[in-house]
């Protein structure tokens, strides 16, 4: 199940961990990225809480957690290397992994074709 | 997700619609991302992406609309142009009276407390000074001059469009359409035919490239800076490139840098302050805050702008308190300028330090996000200046 966020994050489920990411959309307004920080495997995430930085040439930008949960892994390739969560942001370009605490909470986030709608 | 840091080159200040200028409708035909500046809506990248702009500028050219700027003549309605350079004298510290025609130097408005009001470009010519301002300052600067200067000095803001070409390239792209630019040299100023439009070329700009800034006519703008994009080694960069660039070059920044709560020696510009100008000189002080400033310069500031290079690959930004050590609360400093230099591929910064910490290699602590980032005092330029001297 593939889920996203006003906040221009997606999620993608596969039993009870859910793979996080930043948009494509996302992505192409922040332009070229050069740092990322991304939170430690094990930490506790509250929906709505800083979880990651994304950071470009001239600015920082927070990634919240999308729901509530515990991170079990992060991509420490994306970390190495920023750019390449530009070049594939929606699938070799996610952020962390994360168990949910409720797997249900994804039914309250936006399907693909809502999230086409807030983001054209 | 959120921009929980704005970049102090895309701040808006003014409210009400935004400006335009003539060059707008080239920025939306080469596919602009454009944010609020000044006043202006003006372009920020391209779909190059900074960091190609970045890079495209250090080892090409690159070609930026700077028409947001202000332009300001001054000009004698009695005596001559040295009367005009004179008044000048009274609102900046440097050396206008000794700038040869067909120069240009740097110079900073100061206020009565010796703080900075603006810094600007001085260039004169054989009939008048030319002024080139920052763009969130110029009613104010106007308004500063026509309230100090003498009443037989004309202030002529002037509605043209600016240019700047800056690049290893520079010259060539230039030349191709001005073939006289190849024998000016760094801070040279010369008026300039480009398909038959009067422009006025100075050897400058604001990235540590050689370069040049064109005034020309807003009606041949878009048909001249089209032209020069012609030249495929010329490319369009935004106001987000110009501020990486402009940070590595260690240039300062107005609003974020330096302003009225910085003087000039604080902020490391006491070079642009000639001996005539200082104590025991020719014309020595006769500007705003000079009792401040010269006393500065015999003791030294209380604290200095520095460069400083963080630790690791987390850049540190604009506001950031700074820090003694790893665990004290008091800060000592702030970073004024921070950002991620593409030429380096490291982060780079400016702040402000107390005079006793501001040596290079003097290693202090950024706040990051609630952490303590280990930064260390470097010179600036990050990047050497490569100016046609």
């Amino acid at each position: 199940m593939l889920r996203f966020t006003e906040d221009h994050e997606w999620l993608q489920l596969d039993g009870d961990v859910a793979t996080v990411g930043i948009t494509a959309f996302a992505a192409e307004q922040l332009g070229d990225l050069v740092y990322v920080e991304l939170p430690k495997p094990g930490a506790k995430l509250t929906k709505g809480s800083a979880a990651a930085v994304v950071e470009s040439v001239k600015a920082a930008s927070d990634v919240y957690a999308p729901l509530s949960g515990e991170v079990v892994e992060v991509n420490e390739a994306a970390a190495a290397d920023p750019a390449s969560i530009g070049a594939d942001p929606q699938g070799a370009g996610w952020l962390y992994r994360m168990r949910l605490d409720d797997v249900s909470a994804m039914d309250g986030l936006m399907d693909e074709a809502a999230y086409a709608d807030i983001s054209k | 997700m959120s921009q929980n840091v704005q970049s102090a080159s895309c701040h808006a200040l003014p409210a009400g619609a935004p400006r335009r200028t003539p060059l707008y409708e080239l920025h939306v035909r080469l596919g602009a991302r454009f944010c609020p500046f000044a006043g202006y809506e003006m372009p920020l990248s391209y779909p190059a992406g900074v960091l190609k702009e970045h890079i495209h500028t250090r080892s090409a050219v690159g070609l930026f609309d700077v028409s947001h700027m202000g332009q300001i003549e001054l000009r004698p309605r009695a005596g001559d142009v040295g009367d005009v350079a004179a008044a000048l004298e009274t609102l900046v510290p440097v050396d206008v009276v000794g700038l040869k025609p067909g120069r240009q130097r740097y110079a900073l408005f100061t206020d009565r407390s010796g703080g900075i009001l603006d810094d600007l470009m001085v260039a004169r010519l054989p009939d008048r000074l030319t002024l080139v301002v920052n763009a969130a300052m110029k009613a104010a600067d106007e308004a500063h001059l026509r309230e100090n200067l003498p009443a037989d000095v004309e202030v002529a803001p002037r509605d043209r469009c600016l240019i700047a070409l800056q690049g290893p390239g520079a010259e060539g792209a230039l030349a191709r359409l001005a073939p006289q630019v190849a024998t000016m040299r760094f801070m040279d100023v010369r008026g300039i035919e480009i398909r038959g439009a009067a422009c006025l070329a100075s050897r400058s700009g604001y990235t540590g490239e050689d370069g040049f800034e064109i005034s020309l006519p807003s009606n041949r703008a878009e048909e001249i800076a089209a032209a020069l994009l012609d030249d495929e080694n010329v490319a369009p960069i935004g106001l987000a490139a110009r501020d990486s660039l402009r940070l590595e070059a260690g240039l300062c920044l107005y609003g974020s840098d330096i302003d009225a709560t910085t003087t000039p020696v604080e902020a490391g510009l006491a070079w642009a302050i000639p001996a005539a100008r200082r104590a025991g000189g020719a014309r020595e002080g006769g500007f705003l805050g000079a009792e401040r400033v010269l006393a500065e310069l015999r003791s030294g500031p209380l604290r200095r702008r520095v460069g400083l290079l963080p630790e690791g690959r987390a850049p540190v930004r604009a506001g950031a308190a700074l820090f003694a050590d790893e665990a004290g609360d008091e800060p000592i400093g702030v970073v004024t300028s921070g950002g991620f230099g593409p030429t380096l591929q490291t982060p780079v910064a400016m702040g402000y330090l107390p005079a006793r910490l501001a040596d290079p290699g003097s290693r202090v602590f950024a706040d990051l996000r609630g952490r303590r980032l280990a930064v260390t005092v470097a010179p600036t330029p990050f990047v050497a200046a490569r100016f046609r001297r």
